[in-house]
């Protein structure tokens, strides 16, 4: 039960109680779908990109308290970041989820709140629910057409 | 190898509530295991079910003392190995009331006998404008197969709708069949809601529109006695290893005139009589639709699956999984924001629910820390949480090992969810 707390932190359930920049954005430039075919979770990021820079991100969809949870923190971190900043956090958290087990990430530092997820690693089958808005917005952000998948 | 049957006391076996449950629980080795250090309480037996001693013991035995390939050697194995397999069809042909053995087809499972239907009988017969006919509860497996068809041919794929209860509307059943309708394919039981659907019905009906009669049966057999000769069904598939045989094998029940006028679906050894580069001559039903070598080990593990719930008595596995399934219900009721999907007067053993403001994955995650394992998902049967309005349930299925203190236990395991949430 104690890994439990570990998965469902304080912080996590805020977010999917109340998920933050949730609904559609008007004036979207960019905007990609995402698909967990697995279990059927889709979401939908939406991206006021100018110049490069995140100027506001939004995002929509139904999904468990993982997937809302870190879809909802990932408009958090982003908002404001240039794209290529934008990615490389992208790239840092899905690390920090799929390295090797029982290894220590040693960049937790520079993902800030966001190792708040870290727990979710010890749950295999779970990495997808906190990685499908990432990869959403890393489709939204490459302005890919084919919906963003998990797998 | 001891069967239950030497074991149970004679009132064990006959229709009753009082099953040996504990003693049928040391047949199920897998069952004495902990998962996050408490007991398994295994309730995802409509994914699949686990197997009990005798089955993992038929097939350790006859990899050790029978094995060969069967039907091509004059040697003693390979005898054996015929013999054996094709003791199971005669076994399987009585377990479903089939009128001959050769009307029993050995496939991968449920989905290989659906799939065989589609293209080894309706697919040479479907034209343009033609009309299949499913139910708006099937499974994933009873709806592609009939959706390729249908863009491959121009056919049209009908739907049955259900209604609130998620029973079928008859008589929109009714209105749906018409001269252009070429196939009737439905689940005997929902996966997702538990329905058991009027499938004697279902088939007198279509009869008189000289329509045949697909019944998807992987979620009935382990619940139900099927007669297919009482239903009048013109095809029947099921699954092995949800009846507490190996996966991998499974059966298509077909009325003997049907199969013989049908193509083959896979060519290659053993369903040919004779074979040169001008012609090849196919062999009888049942070989024609069994190509290359078969699940041989499989077919004998399902054979010793089909004893052992005989030996307990199909009736009294039905009666006990529906006071349990009561009982679940009832109980599971009595937690505030708990929604049941599915409310059929006629239902077997599945129990489909909703937690207001909890995500089913979330559910499923924090009951396996319980050591309790269900399925949260869309059960491979995304059309009838569309019909919900739901993207995914948690269900819990049950078979005739689990207890009433299981029940408990998963009902504990929600009130903790619902701690985690509040």
């Amino acid at each position: 039960m104690s890994d439990l707390r570990d998965l469902y932190q304080d912080l996590i359930l805020d977010h999917t109680k109340r998920p933050r920049n949730f609904g559609q954005l008007e004036n979207a430039n960019c905007r990609a779908d995402g698909h967990n075919p697995l279990c059927g979770d889709k979401l939908t990021v939406f991206l006021d990109l100018e110049k490069g820079v995140v100027k506001d991100v939004r995002f929509q969809g139904s999904g468990c308290a993982i997937s809302t949870a870190s879809a909802s923190m990932m408009t958090e971190s982003v908002k404001g970041k240039t794209r290529a900043e934008a990615e490389i956090l992208f790239e840092k958290f899905h690390r920090m989820l799929t390295g090797p087990q029982g290894v220590e990430f040693e960049e937790s530092d520079e993902l800030g709140k966001l190792v708040v997820f870290s727990g979710v690693k010890e749950f295999p089958v779970r990495v997808k629910c906190a990685t499908l808005a990432w990869h959403t917005l890393n489709a939204a952000l490459k302005h890919q057409s084919e919906p963003a998948s998990t797998e | 190898m001891k069967g239950l049957s030497e074991v149970l006391a004679p009132e064990a076996r006959r229709p009753t509530l009082s099953l040996d449950v504990a003693r049928i629980r040391e047949d199920f080795p897998i069952l004495k295991q902990q998962i996050c250090g408490r007991p398994l309480v295994y309730l995802d037996n409509a994914a699949t079910s686990q197997k009990p001693r005798q089955v993992i013991d038929a097939i350790t035995r006859f990899y050790s003392e029978d094995y060969s390939n069967i039907h091509r050697g004059v040697h003693t194995l390979s005898q054996r190995s015929t013999q054996a397999y094709e003791a199971v069809r005669t076994q399987v042909q009585h377990f479903i009331h089939a009128a001959e053995d050769r009307e029993i087809i050995f496939v991968r499972g449920t989905t290989e006998g659906n799939n065989l239907v589609a293209f080894g009988y309706l697919r040479p017969r479907l034209q343009a404008g033609d009309e299949i006919l499913i139910s708006g509860m099937e499974h994933h497996s009873n709806i592609v197969p009939w959706q390729m068809l249908c863009e491959e041919k121009g056919a049209r794929l009908c739907i049955i709708p259900f209604n609130d209860d998620a029973e079928l509307l008859f008589d929109e059943y009714e209105k749906l069949l018409n001269s252009r309708t070429r196939l009737v394919a439905v689940t005997h039981v929902s996966n997702a809601l538990g329905t058991v659907n009027p499938i004697r019905r279902i088939v007198e009906h279509a009869h008189r529109w000289q329509v045949p009669v697909l019944i998807d049966g992987a979620q009935a057999i382990p619940h139900l006695a099927v007669d297919v000769q009482a239903l009048d069904c013109d095809f029947y598939s099921f699954s092995g290893h949800k009846l507490y045989g190996p996966t991998g094998i499974g059966v298509l029940y077909g009325k003997a005139s049907l199969l013989e006028s049908m193509s083959p679906f896979q060519g290659g050894g053993d369903m040919i009589a004779s074979v040169t580069f001008e012609k090849t001559t196919y062999n009888k039903i049942p070989h024609k639709f069994e190509a290359g070598t078969p699940n041989i080990a499989g077919v004998i593990g399902l054979g010793a699956a089909i004893d052992y719930v005989q030996s307990i008595g199909i009736e009294a596995i039905s009666a006990y999984e529906e006071e349990l399934l009561a009982y679940a219900t009832r109980e599971i009721l009595k937690i505030h924001g708990v929604r049941i999907l599915g409310s059929a007067k006629e239902k077997a053993s599945v129990l489909s629910f909703t937690l207001e403001g909890v995500h089913p994955h979330d559910v499923g995650t924090i009951l396996d820390q319980q050591g309790i394992a269900i399925r949260a998902g869309h059960h491979c049967a995304q059309p009838v949480m569309d019909r919900f309005e739901v993207p995914a349930t948690a269900r819990a299925s049950f078979a005739f090992y689990n207890t009433k203190e299981e029940v408990d236990a998963l009902v504990n395991g929600i009130r903790t969810v619902m701690e985690v949430f509040s």
